[in-house]
């Protein structure tokens, strides 16, 4: 009996956690590839790429209150360090030519530009994807929050930075491959991505990855660190007279988000096959948000349930609906926003009190067995 | 920044982007009502199998290009509708899905897999940018499925699993530029739209001008969706070039053409040769800031065939008189068709099959008889040279008489071997 009611204790405490992980675990690595088809099973690879950025924006936003609308920026340099990286492994292995990737062909491109030369070694290119947007996100933060620009104006400069990397991809078509991006990959890590199986086994790859950075985040967000973060979202000021530097604290915050979105972008790579600047630009980066909004964006495990729902939404709504789609996402959005402020998570939470309260009432109507049962 | 601020933040950026997508869903909706209904019955009976062949449909039909692509989706309809008239295909009827690509590049990679592994369909119709194309490229190729694509296009691509119904370069852009030269063009100023199809055609441009004695005064770009061409226009103005050659895409050319026109520059003065303005585009600029300017396509709704007055007339009916027919809508309308025939031919939907059918296969289009080549799958097509008439109709002023052999790489060009 001991051990079940350490199994299941009745709080929230840490055993309630674990279990709760542990059946999220086993639902991602057991049960989803179990029922689902190569091609749903690889959706699903796709919206959790989407919720470790999720993860991110839910502990630079809802913890530590810096509203990142530009996390296409980092989701991109993540995504793009991946795929010059996997385009090179192909190119090397063309018969004859240049050995150079495809888009640089059509676009007159001759020899390898220097910035792609390191992307040849694998260390690099995986260093790249995370370390690449934490050192931009840490750089960008220090000199943001140094200044003490927060609210609105930190939204709109994060956002501009995504516009501003937006317009210099499409610009540099030789470099970057211009609108269409970076497409056409074969494989990944000596994975076939045309081979079924090897797509199996990336997804779960990916569930790894998900629940590995999602147990970071956590525990960051519990840590000591993770106090500091939300009292300086909460009063800055005060954490400033207290000694602390505000400036340090959310830079760190800032730069995991950044790190968790460059390494989503990563994993998109193989999973989706493409990785373009349609995807980053102002839009998609406010969608990040919106995903984080709908989850619940002081709760990391619904920011991160948020992205997978809106995810799996517009997938299941274009399909039915290919013409009004939009529509009905659109009026989810409103939905939510109107009606559950704290998005999903406020609505599990007000459903667990009002389900507690019952219970209790329903306790309190027959106390004698349970008074009896206490005393014995 | 207190929690009140952001949910209200949260609720105008919620707002702004529902905004957003009523308003491009707005040119399309309209026309979307019929064929919406056809879709979603379609997809309601996914599973029946037995008696009809389904195909795919993968148009934008939300975002910056659904004004385009939805009428691609119209043509198409309007053929599957005529072959099932007259008995289908192998007896059977042909079912379309419909999916929207939603102007987003990995949306059409996500919804080709879908109509190949979840809707099994026996062939695709699809894309309108290169960017769609090339997203789609490798899902075709991996699944071994086929992809029929209705637009012109930068060349340079050769899919084994891509059939290009639109014409690649030797079939507009060379022959636009010779027309420019027959009429006295020695200078030329290029003006296109950041992406991929105008920096290619104009790295080609500046390759055949190089051997045609032709002076390039100038090369601009603006981004997609940009409308502010006073810059633009006063640099023409200074370089003054003989023509101008244009490969701005989509909402653009109405602000350039009407800012020239503003800015007092005639067709006389300096025309400008469009290759991605087409009579629904004209409709949009309005004939009159466009009058005079020349265009080079395959085909004009003013094509005189037998087959195209059947053509254009099938389309009025079917979607109302003040709609127009243009280039890449014909290119949709005979991929249906050549995909049919194929599959005929071939007593079966087998990809492999049908690419081998599909060989040398003739079809009389609108724009009279087109043939898939041998080798590379594109249309042997006749190239057009066309004045825009007050009317918003556009006049043919040069064809070249003959289908032309599509040549994607441009190997039979000498100054095109550095490419």
């Amino acid at each position: 009996m001991a051990t079940m009611a350490k199994l299941f204790p009745a709080g929230s405490g840490r055993g309630a956690f674990l279990v709760r992980f542990t059946l999220a675990a086993a639902a991602l690595l057991l049960v989803a590839p179990a029922l689902l088809n190569d091609f749903r099973l690889n959706l699903l690879a796709r919206y959790l790429c989407l919720a470790i950025i999720a993860v991110g924006i839910g502990l630079a936003w809802g913890q530590g209150g810096m509203l990142v609308l530009g996390q296409g920026l980092f989701f991109g340099l993540g995504g793009y360090a991946m795929g010059m990286h996997m385009k090179l492994e192909e190119a090397a292995a063309l018969p004859s030519g240049p050995q150079l990737p495809d888009f640089m062909t059509w676009s007159g491109v001759e020899s390898l530009p220097w910035l792609w030369v390191p992307f040849r070694s694998a260390a690099f290119a995986i260093a790249a994807c995370v370390l690449v947007p934490m050192i931009v996100a840490a750089v960008l933060g220090t000199l943001i929050f140094r200044q003490r620009v927060r609210g609105a104006y930190f939204a709109i400069l994060s956002q501009a930075m995504a516009a501003a990397f937006v317009i210099v991809l499409i610009g540099q078509q030789g470099l970057t491959g211009g609108t269409n991006g970076l497409t056409n990959f074969r494989s990944f890590f000596g994975l076939q991505l045309s081979n079924p199986d090897d797509k199996r086994l990336l997804y779960l790859f990916v569930a790894v990855v998900f629940l590995a950075v999602f147990l970071i985040a956590r525990q960051l967000v519990r840590s000591r660190y993770g106090k500091v973060l939300v009292a300086c979202r909460d009063a800055e000021d005060r954490v400033r007279f207290l000694g602390y530097d505000p400036t340090r604290v959310k830079v760190l915050a800032y730069a995991g988000a950044a790190g968790m979105a460059g390494l989503a972008g990563a994993l998109y790579v193989p999973v989706v096959g493409i990785m373009s600047p349609a995807l980053l630009g102002i839009v998609p980066s406010i969608e990040m948000v919106i995903w984080v909004a709908l989850g619940g964006r002081t709760v990391l495990a619904w920011a991160a349930a948020g992205a997978i729902i809106v995810g799996w939404a517009r997938t299941d709504l274009s399909e039915r609906f290919p013409s009004g789609w939009l529509y009905a996402q659109g009026a989810l959005f409103i939905i939510v926003i109107a009606f559950a402020p704290k998005g999903l998570a406020g609505v599990s939470e007000e459903l667990q009190r009002r389900v507690r309260s019952l219970l209790s009432r329903r306790r309190s109507e027959t106390p004698a067995p349970e008074r009896v049962k206490v005393a014995a | 920044m207190t929690r009140l601020g952001v949910t209200r933040l949260l609720a105008i950026l919620a707002a702004a982007i529902l905004a957003a997508a009523a308003i491009a869903g707005c040119g399309s909706s309209s026309s979307e009502s019929d064929a919406a209904d056809t879709g979603a019955s379609t997809s309601a009976s996914a599973d029946s199998g037995g008696d009809a062949i389904k195909v795919g449909i993968l148009h934008s039909l939300s975002g910056t290009m659904a004004i385009s692509e939805v009428t691609v989706r119209d043509s198409e309809l309007l053929a599957i509708d005529e072959i099932n008239r007259s008995g289908g295909v192998l007896g059977k009827q042909i079912e379309p899905v419909i999916e929207d690509g939603a102007s987003d590049w990995p949306t059409f990679a996500e919804k080709a897999q879908k109509l190949i592994s979840e809707d099994r369909v026996a062939a695709t119709f699809g894309g309108w940018t290169s960017a769609s194309r090339k997203a789609m490229l490798p899902v075709f190729e991996s699944n071994r499925a086929l992809l029929f694509y209705p637009v012109q296009y930068e060349g340079l691509e050769q899919s084994p699993y891509i059939f290009y119904s639109g014409a690649t370069t030797n079939q507009q852009i060379i022959p636009g530029l010779e027309y420019l030269k027959e009429q006295g063009a020695r200078s030329l100023f290029l003006v296109g739209s950041d992406y991929v199809f105008p920096r290619t055609a104009n790295k080609e441009i500046k390759a055949w001008a190089r051997a045609n004695d032709v002076e390039i005064l100038g090369e601009e770009y603006t981004p997609l969706g940009h409308t502010e061409y006073g810059t633009l226009i006063s640099k023409l103005q200074e370089a003054r070039p003989d023509a101008v050659f244009n490969t701005l895409n989509g909402d653009s050319n109405v602000a350039f053409f009407k800012q020239l026109k503003g800015a007092g520059v005639s067709a006389r003065d300096m025309p400008v040769m469009s290759v991605s303005v087409a009579e629904e585009e004209v409709a949009g600029i309005g004939p009159e800031n466009i009058a005079g300017h020349p265009v080079a396509w395959n085909y004009y709704q003013t094509t005189d065939t037998p087959e195209n007055r059947r053509f254009v007339r099938a389309f009025k009916d079917r979607y109302g008189a003040d709609r127009v027919t243009s280039d890449p809508m014909e290119a949709g309308y005979v991929q249906v068709h050549i995909w049919a025939k194929a599959v005929e031919k071939a007593g079966s939907t087998d990809p492999e099959k049908v690419k081998e059918a599909a060989r040398g296969l003739t079809f009389d289009a609108p724009e009279g008889r087109v043939r898939v080549d041998d080798v590379n799958q594109h249309l042997y097509k006749t190239a057009r040279i066309g004045v825009i008439e007050p009317d918003g109709q556009i006049r043919e002023v040069w064809s070249s008489g003959r289908p032309i052999a599509p040549d994607p790489y441009l190997r039979t060009y000498d100054w095109a071997s550095g490419l």
